[in-house]
């Protein structure tokens, strides 16, 4: 690294004397910590997992190269193909949320000052623990006294075991995760939101569109680069999903839980409790391939739908 | 909404024998502190809570000051290499978490620090996330502070630190909180290095007690209550930043 003696152009020429660019030796010593931790928590810890997802690694003693073989055991795998239709289910489920949060969040936007409560209430669940989510929400989908099978008695539907039936986990977490993400998809497209000029309603209300119409033509085309981005970041956490599983089902239901095992669960399974960290390795590079096509995909459909005005 | 919350709250002041009749009943019949004198005296709840506390305060001033120093060279310091380097940085944003989870744990059993507070906090301390973000906060800044203070003399970390870091308080809250957030909710990579249950924090040690406690309901509500609401505090005090951070992030760490 060398310090660049060249000031640029664009500086007046009064300034240059004794107000020289900093050195790259200040550059170094400012970026190193960042660099050093980048490089040995992350990159090669990354470079490993890509290593090791070719590699049988045995809980002791050294690891062989196997070449393809974790991946082609992962795509014969049962449970991993179980468990990637539940990650997607789950995915579809909490994007579910993301037209439920537009309208919501534009609602709020008009509730003046009510507004600032509403927030705190939506984003109550994201500040949470999740884990204490998790046990909450086990406890109102009980099957033999919770409260949501209580509230269905009063119109007569019979109850369920949601979590412990494996026909309903999946959805009983989507409905989960969609309540604890509405808060901060409702933060993200509020800013959208207000980013949105006003004389634009001011104009359309004068041609006499009323409040539906005008969020159905102002609104809805103005904010799609704030759905998008939440959309895409939605698809991204769903396809992560981990700790709901772990406290509404590990330990407590492990007949539902064989079932109803997302791709991350899997992995935690196979890398942190069975020690099999080639074959845990392979279904992160998975996990790693999935999120980009899925995010590879929402960036070329976008095209179709997002308006940048 | 809330409606989780508020059979939450009720639920923990019930009899176990009250909390699994049916039809429940919606007030408790009396209030009965029994949950809570269960959590506490099963639970090392405050050993916990230190564990996190202390794990959150180590992650979130060791990242603030490692990307702040960072984002800074990144912005303003010109030198051979920045662009490459810099892209790495974004790079590694866009890999899922999992994806280091096997390498940072050799790295931190071969320290020996399984078990360890500070085995919480280390992987934390880096982050590509705070490093951009500290960065774009910095390349929006005006150029004339910084010029006038080095004309006065004044070396770069000097420039950085009573000029530059200064001006980027709000970045700084909003990354501080985000970060904060996470080391507290964050229940896989706690699980993974501490084994043994030693130095456990709170999201871990809650989940322990459902195996421990499968069906007494008031006693899982309240330790769940007990555990979340330090953190809810936090948030009804610093609102503004909690929603600052979710906006310029999006929740991606």
């Amino acid at each position: 690294m060398t310090s660049p003696t060249t000031p640029p152009a664009r500086r007046p020429a009064g300034r240059r004397a004794g107000a020289s660019e900093p050195s790259g030796w200040w550059a170094a010593v400012f970026v190193a910590p960042a660099v050093l931790g980048l490089a040995a928590l992350y990159v090669w810890p990354f470079l490993s997992t890509f290593l090791k997802s070719f590699e049988d690694v045995p809980a002791f003693g050294p690891a062989t190269f196997v070449g393809m073989d974790n991946y082609t055991a992962l795509l014969h795998d049962e449970e991993f193909w179980k468990a990637f239709g539940n990650s997607a289910l789950y995915t579809v489920i909490i994007l579910l949320g993301v037209p439920l949060a537009v309208v919501l969040a534009a609602l709020i936007e008009q509730a003046g000052r009510g507004r600032a409560i509403y927030r705190v209430l939506f984003f109550l669940p994201v500040v949470t623990l999740p884990v204490a989510v998790g046990m909450v929400w086990r406890f109102v989908y009980n099957g033999d006294f919770g409260l949501l099978n209580t509230v269905l008695s009063w119109f007569g539907v019979s109850g369920q075991f949601w979590v412990a039936d494996p026909r309903f986990t999946i959805y009983a977490f989507g409905v989960v995760g969609l309540w604890m993400s509405l808060g901060i998809n409702m933060i993200i497209l509020g800013a959208g939101l207000r980013a949105i000029p006003k004389d634009l309603y001011e104009a359309s209300a004068l041609d006499g569109a009323g409040r539906v119409r005008q969020f159905v033509h102002i609104t809805v085309p103005l904010l799609t680069p704030s759905i998008f981005f939440v959309t895409t970041l939605s698809v991204i956490a769903a396809l992560q999903m981990f700790d709901l599983i772990f406290v509404m089902l590990r330990g407590v239901n492990n007949t539902a839980l064989a079932d109803s095992k997302t791709i991350v669960y899997l992995f935690y399974e196979k890398a942190f409790v069975q020690f099999h960290q080639g074959y845990g390795a392979a279904i992160a590079i998975v996990l790693l391939l999935v999120i980009m096509l899925a995010t590879a995909l929402q960036f070329r459909l976008q095209r179709s739908w997002v308006f940048y005005g | 909404m809330v409606v989780p919350f508020v059979w939450q709250i009720l639920t923990m002041f019930k009899t176990t024998a009250e909390a699994t009749r049916f039809p429940p009943t919606v007030l408790p019949e009396t209030f009965s502190p029994h949950a809570f004198e269960t959590f506490f005296s099963t639970v090392p709840f405050w050993s916990m809570f230190g564990v996190s506390a202390g794990a959150l305060v180590l992650r979130v001033a060791g990242q603030l000051a490692i990307a702040s120093l960072a984002g800074y060279a990144f912005a303003r310091i010109p030198f051979r290499g920045r662009e490459p380097l810099f892209g790495l940085f974004v790079l590694m944003l866009m890999v899922p978490s999992q994806l280091f989870l096997i390498g940072q744990y050799e790295l931190i059993r071969g320290l020996k620090l399984l078990d360890t507070l500070p085995a919480l906090a280390i992987p934390g301390l880096f982050s590509a996330f705070g490093t951009f973000l500290m960065r774009q906060a910095f390349r929006t800044m005006p150029k004339d502070y910084e010029e006038a203070a080095r004309l006065d003399g004044a070396n770069p970390f000097q420039v950085f630190w009573h000029v530059m870091l200064p001006m980027a308080r709000p970045t700084l809250a909003a990354l501080a909180v985000l970060t904060g957030l996470y080391s507290w909710n964050d229940l896989l990579w706690p699980l993974i290095v501490s084994p043994s249950g030693e130095n456990r924090p709170l999201p871990v040690g809650l989940a322990g007690l459902q195996g421990q406690f499968g069906t007494d309901y008031p006693t899982l509500m309240a330790g769940a209550f007990v555990c979340s609401i330090p953190l809810v505090i936090v948030f009804l005090v610093l609102q503004r930043q909690f929603f600052a951070g979710i906006t310029s992030s999006g929740l991606k760490g």
